[in-house]
């Protein structure tokens, strides 16, 4: 059997986390400082991936990254090709989670008492080391779900992945793409046996989670020492 | 170093910020010693701080410390809060709470080599008490350990100014005394100027020489803290500062008022030069006067009735009606206060009792 669908989807799904993971975090620090009718706007943008089906957000991409779309065309003159090769699955996964880490992003960041940034700032600090030594591990907690949000979508990705990287066996073939071609062909067994990888990533992955957040950290209970 | 300690006036402050209801509209220096910002909650008092530690912005205006300008709005000069050297600690001390007492005291100490900062550490651990905790998170201390560690981390920065924003609010009477003490020597090895808010007039008092009192946004008085108490300008100040009793006042003559919701003359110690709105008198200077002694056409002496009293343990307020007795609970003059003891003598005379409002003891006050 081919297990290349495993590693696919767990490469696709952490890469598509890390960028995810900043860019995300960087949209909600830049935006948490903003106020203005514009902001609902951009709100709008960063969380429309969420609402949208994965085949519109797909198609869209498509548009935008294909021969003739404006960024295709721009890559194209780089020599590079995004459309059907590895990079798309991730580009499809990290579009499509994107919103889950922004929305938890910010709104650990937003509990995080706005006293602490200000006693930093008198201190002497700079914004960014406001942000990376106060107002990060603060709301570390929560941006850590967010990052296990994230992965977990970019886990599950379909649609989106299918129309911007199709089916490439051994480059753009993640595990649920795997599956619908595997049901497709009627080699259920096959689909049986992704199905069953899929439940036990998601169930390690989830208890995983639960370790760290009840039993090992990085709740608050680890400030303390009593 | 830099220092404000050469300069004759070391933080000059003058700044207009409109708030919600009304408009911060101050004035005023701070020479290298602690002062007092007395005030009602929400007169303006941290919103003050919080413009000299750069945490939010004037309209317009100057704040000076030393030779550096922090904000000028007619030179476009905002320093940011990183750059002012102005220590702040807050009302709720925000300590952070991922960081050890240490590495709290530690966190403004960046740019000093790791060896000069551990020394700087361990003095300021050793000066606030707080040997063996270095170690501890903030969660784990107490609230007058958390407010030492928060003093300590503000000291860390050598500060050209330190504001205290309400800094014994949070404390339990006891702590607050011990509290007190902590920033009482503190403020003697400061010597630069320390602002220091409360709303609390004993606090002020005791823990600084001057006082600024803030009404709604303005500088209602402003002086030495003795002058403050003895001669408020306004019916304002006199009630920020503790006093209880007021009526309106005419003037009948040159030393004499009539205190019309008092019903009665009074002749005062001063010529009155600029006609008061008000007479008032501190609780606690209401004489009382034995019968046997009682001259009835005295100076500034009248019959009274007790309409009720309030004991605190060692204290009692009297609630008195002068020259006739009736009406309710409610219906009272004065509030006359004294020791326990004091009142024991009075307490079995015969009604009326007579009550002296000394001349030196009555505040003319404005509007």
């Amino acid at each position: 059997m081919d297990w290349s669908p495993l590693w696919i989807s767990l490469a696709t799904s952490l890469t598509a986390t890390a960028i995810t993971l900043i860019a995300g975090l960087a949209a909600a620090a830049w935006r948490e400082r903003r106020t203005g009718p514009m902001m609902a706007l951009v709100d709008g943008i960063f969380l429309l991936p969420l609402v949208l089906p994965p085949t519109v957000v797909g198609f869209l991409l498509l548009l935008l990254l294909g021969r003739n779309g404006p960024l295709g065309k721009l890559l194209l003159r780089l020599g590079a090709t995004v459309v059907f090769s590895w990079p798309a699955t991730v580009i499809a996964a990290a579009v499509v989670a994107f919103p889950l880490m922004y929305l938890t992003a910010r709104a650990a960041l937003e509990q995080v008492d706005p006293h602490y940034l200000q006693a930093a700032r008198t201190l002497g600090a700079s914004e960014w080391r406001v942000f990376r030594e106060v107002a990060l591990p603060l709301a570390w907690p929560g941006v850590l779900a967010g990052t296990i949000l994230s992965f977990a979508r970019a886990l599950g990705e379909f649609g989106a992945t299918l129309l911007l990287a199709g089916n490439i066996p051994g480059k753009t073939e993640t595990i649920p793409i795997a599956i619908y071609f595997a049901v497709e062909a009627n080699e259920l067994q096959r689909a049986a046996i992704w199905c069953a990888v899929d439940i036990g990533l998601s169930l390690a992955l989830l208890a995983g989670l639960y370790h760290w957040t009840h039993v090992q950290g990085p709740g608050r209970a680890q400030w303390s020492r009593r | 170093m830099p220092s404000g300690q050469g300069a004759d006036v070391p933080l000059e402050i003058q700044i207009e910020k409109k708030l919600a209801d009304f408009v911060l509209d101050v004035s005023f220096t701070a020479a290298n010693e602690p002062l007092s910002i007395l005030g009602p909650s929400g007169a303006g008092k941290t919103m003050l701080l919080r413009c000299i530690a750069g945490l939010e912005q004037p309209d317009r205006g100057r704040i000076t410390l030393g030779c550096r300008a922090l904000y000028d709005s007619k030179r476009g000069i905002c320093l940011p809060a990183r750059q002012r050297r102005v220590g702040m600690l807050f009302q709720n001390y925000a300590l952070f709470p991922h960081r050890t007492v240490a590495e709290n005291v530690a966190f403004g100490l960046r740019p000093l080599p790791a060896a000069d900062a551990a020394t700087r550490i361990s003095t300021l651990i050793e000066r606030t008490h707080l040997t063996g905790l270095e170690q501890r998170y903030p969660r784990d201390l107490s609230g007058g350990e958390q407010q030492r560690a928060a003093l300590a981390r503000a000291l860390a920065i050598d500060p050209e100014a330190l504001l205290l924003d309400e800094p014994l609010s949070a404390l339990d009477t006891h702590l607050r005394s011990q509290m007190e003490t902590q920033l009482l020597l503190t403020f003697a090895a400061y010597r630069r100027p320390a602002l220091f808010v409360t709303h609390n007039i004993e606090e002020a008092y005791r823990l600084s020489s001057h006082m600024l009192v803030l009404s709604r946004g303005r500088i209602a008085a402003t002086g030495a803290k003795e002058e403050i108490l003895r001669h408020p300008p306004t019916v304002e100040v006199a009630r920020l500062t503790g006093c209880k009793n007021f009526s309106r006042a005419k003037v009948v003559s040159e030393n004499t008022v009539e205190a019309t919701d008092w019903g009665c003359r009074l002749r005062v110690a001063q010529p009155i030069s600029k006609p008061p709105a008000y007479v008032g008198i501190r609780a606690h200077t209401i004489e009382f006067i034995e019968s046997s002694v009682v001259d009835a056409s005295g100076e500034n002496v009248f019959p009274c009735w007790l309409m009720r009293s309030s004991e605190t343990p060692f204290r009692i307020t009297l609630y008195l009606r002068l020259h006739q007795p009736g009406g309710g609970q409610g219906d009272f003059h004065l509030q006359a206060e004294m020791f326990k003891e004091k009142w024991a003598r009075f307490r079995e005379c015969a009604y009326p009792l007579h009550v002296r409002l000394s001349p030196d003891a009555l505040m003319l006050l404005q509007e």
